[in-house]
């Protein structure tokens, strides 16, 4: 079996995960919600494989690196982050709840990889640009800040659904962790994210001083990836120095998001030092 | 706040608790009143500090870019292979920027995978200080050359015609010869090296390229560069064939089967070199350091107070504990709620 093959079962994997996970709140049932969790764990040790035989393999190719190079890799890196957080996030707080996120999105971010045209899975070599140390550490650190507002975004999501929500719908949220615990969860994400997004912009910018001779070149990415940090930045001071909450904070993280997401795709569309990221 | 009682004395009280509810706050202020004891202690008070060093950190990142945009400059140059220079063209201004060394482009190589995608672009660059070489490293993207305070980055290529065939040249890439069959005019091209032999058409013998010399003297005059060959017939006597770079008809003239010539299609790389000075790129790297080191100590950790009271009534002697912190109040009285059950369980 290859490393494409591998990956792609993992995709039902995740999906089985997402569906238990969603079972568990719709029904009110705690089993399929701990049946979710293995599921999922099931899923990220197939994930690893799956890079890690991906890494073995680009070896017998001849043009070995780290599977951490294009689009595919990185939907596929990104899976593993957002489940592995949200599972420990879960872990760490005694409860259920941002595993729904973490399996959602690592099912949808593969099936993406393994099935959109625009997404090819066949391992390239390294252009000499990507050829540096630095790449692992500033992909890894910017995924697990992806990963973080990700989830957050679906947390948001959630808290104002149920915020909106009227007769049966709310009957069904009812089962959901009340309001202010949401809330603060959103609020740990996105320190969390913050944290690993900023540090994922300098370990860029070193990067780029070390390659290119200049730390920031106002590149599309790095624009993006600057306004997306202000975004979030705006939000944390919100909420810490006017005391924000609820709604209004829920409303930030989706447009955070959104940023987040142009900075990961949108940006390919634009020319620029990233561009081969696709 | 939690409170629990027991039957024992608050002396031995104390000293049961304090070690499991005061774990990781260091030194406790304890007092004594008459068999009662009250005990305070904190950590992390220097913790408050984290978001100033945040903001700070962002006013000493500006502070490197603006040292580095006055005291630094960043500049290209593009050097042919073999060629010195010391002066780039400066990015925003375009004017020339002189460099206290010449930078030797002795040779830039072009890798390719499989896939035709590029491999690696790879300069080997010698300084030239005071006439005199001084410091060689072969640079690639990711691995550039700094020097007295100069950053010197592989960026761009290009080929140029070469001014002056030389004999590295035509060694490396190989010598463009073109020959005509002059009874049907049918046109030749062969790319050969020196002392490579091959077979001529129409069975008339073998070709070699002999040699290359700097200067061919004919009839008294230089004819500049010229290759040296010779036609081994099948049969009779070896034939000298005389090729200058620069006369591209000479070989007409020796009247024989074949006319040949060598194109002087020669072209040599240049590797263009992105030169930098930052002197504030090590500010700006503190401005990084600090900002990450404060975005932790901001988002995850924060100062907390605890304080205990012991007191005797009557038989029973009643702990309570009062708690306080500035950041993740939830998660920190979780904390201690669970030392305080601990200490419930264990006494």
């Amino acid at each position: 079996m290859n490393s494409s093959n591998l990956l792609s079962n993992v995709t039902f994997i995740y999906g089985l995960a997402a569906m238990l996970y969603t079972g568990s709140w719709i029904f009110k049932k705690k089993l399929p919600g701990k049946i979710a969790v293995y599921a999922a764990m099931i899923g990220i040790l197939g994930n690893l494989a799956g890079m890690i035989l991906r890494w073995v393999e680009s070896y017998k190719l001849g043009i070995g690196h780290a599977p951490l190079s294009n689009m595919y890799e990185s939907l596929v890196f990104f899976a593993f982050t957002i489940i592995t957080l949200c599972l420990i996030f879960d872990h760490k707080n005694k409860k259920m709840f941002t595993g729904i996120f973490g399996s959602s999105f690592a099912f949808l971010a593969m099936a993406y990889a393994s099935l959109s045209p625009n997404v090819n899975d066949r391992i390239q070599p390294l252009i000499p640009a990507l050829k540096s140390n630095w790449l692992i550490a500033h992909v890894i650190t910017c995924f697990f800040g992806y990963a973080a507002f990700a989830a957050a975004f679906g947390i948001s999501l959630v808290y104002l659904i149920k915020q909106n929500s009227k007769g049966n719908l709310k009957k069904t949220s009812s089962s959901l962790p009340n309001s202010d615990v949401m809330d603060e969860l959103t609020h740990q994400m996105v320190m969390f994210g913050f944290l690993f997004l900023t540090i994922g912009i300098i370990t860029g910018a070193v990067w780029a001083n070390s390659a290119w001779g200049s730390y920031w070149s106002w590149d599309p990415k790095e624009t993006w990836s600057l306004i997306t940090w202000f975004i979030y930045a705006t939000m944390l001071h919100a909420r810490i120095t006017r005391g924000w909450a609820g709604k209004r904070i829920a409303w930030l993280s989706i447009i955070g998001f959104m940023a987040v997401i142009f900075t990961y795709f949108g940006v390919n569309l634009l020319p620029g030092l990233h561009s081969y990221s696709q | 706040m939690g409170s629990f009682e027991k039957n024992i004395l608050p002396e031995s009280l104390k000293d049961q608790l304090v070690p499991i509810i005061f774990k990781g706050f260091g030194k406790c202020d304890i007092k004594k009143t008459g068999i009662n004891y009250s005990i305070f202690a904190e950590k992390g008070r220097w913790t408050r500090l984290g978001v100033y060093a945040v903001h700070l950190s962002i006013i000493i990142m500006l502070a490197g870019a603006i040292a580095g945009s006055f005291f630094g400059f960043e500049g290209y140059v593009n050097i042919p292979e073999g060629e010195i220079r010391d002066t780039i063209i400066l990015r925003n201004s375009n004017k020339v920027q002189k460099l206290d060394f010449g930078i030797k482009c002795n040779d830039f190589k072009i890798s390719f995978y499989k896939t035709g995608a590029p491999k690696e672009y790879r300069s080997s660059l010698t300084i030239i200080e005071n006439g005199k070489p001084s410091f060689n490293k072969d640079i690639i993207v990711n691995d550039p050359m700094r020097y007295k305070g100069i950053n010197i980055f592989q960026s761009n290529y290009g080929k140029v015609p070469a001014k002056k065939p030389s004999k590295e040249h035509f060694d490396k890439d190989g010598i463009n010869l073109n020959f005509i069959y002059k009874k049907t005019g049918k046109k030749y091209n062969k790319k050969i090296k020196t002392g490579e032999r091959f077979d001529l058409p129409e069975g008339a013998g073998e070709f070699v390229v002999k040699s290359f010399t700097d200067s061919h003297q004919f009839m008294g005059r230089s004819l500049g560069e010229a290759f040296i060959c010779y036609i081994y017939p099948e049969e009779g006597e070896p034939e000298e064939v005389i090729l200058p770079v620069g006369f591209l008809n000479f070989d007409k003239m020796r009247r024989g089967k074949f006319f040949f010539s060598v194109s002087n299609q020669n072209f040599i790389y240049y590797t263009g070199l992105h030169i930098t000075k930052d002197p504030g790129v090590w500010i700006v790297y503190a401005g990084f350091m600090l900002m990450i080191a404060g975005c932790f100590i901001t988002f995850f950790m924060s100062h907390q107070q605890l304080y205990v009271e012991i007191v005797k009534k009557g038989k029973k002697t009643t702990v309570t504990v009062f708690g306080k912190a500035n950041k993740n109040k939830t998660g920190i009285k979780n904390r201690i709620f669970g030392r305080i059950r601990k200490i419930n369980e264990q006494l």
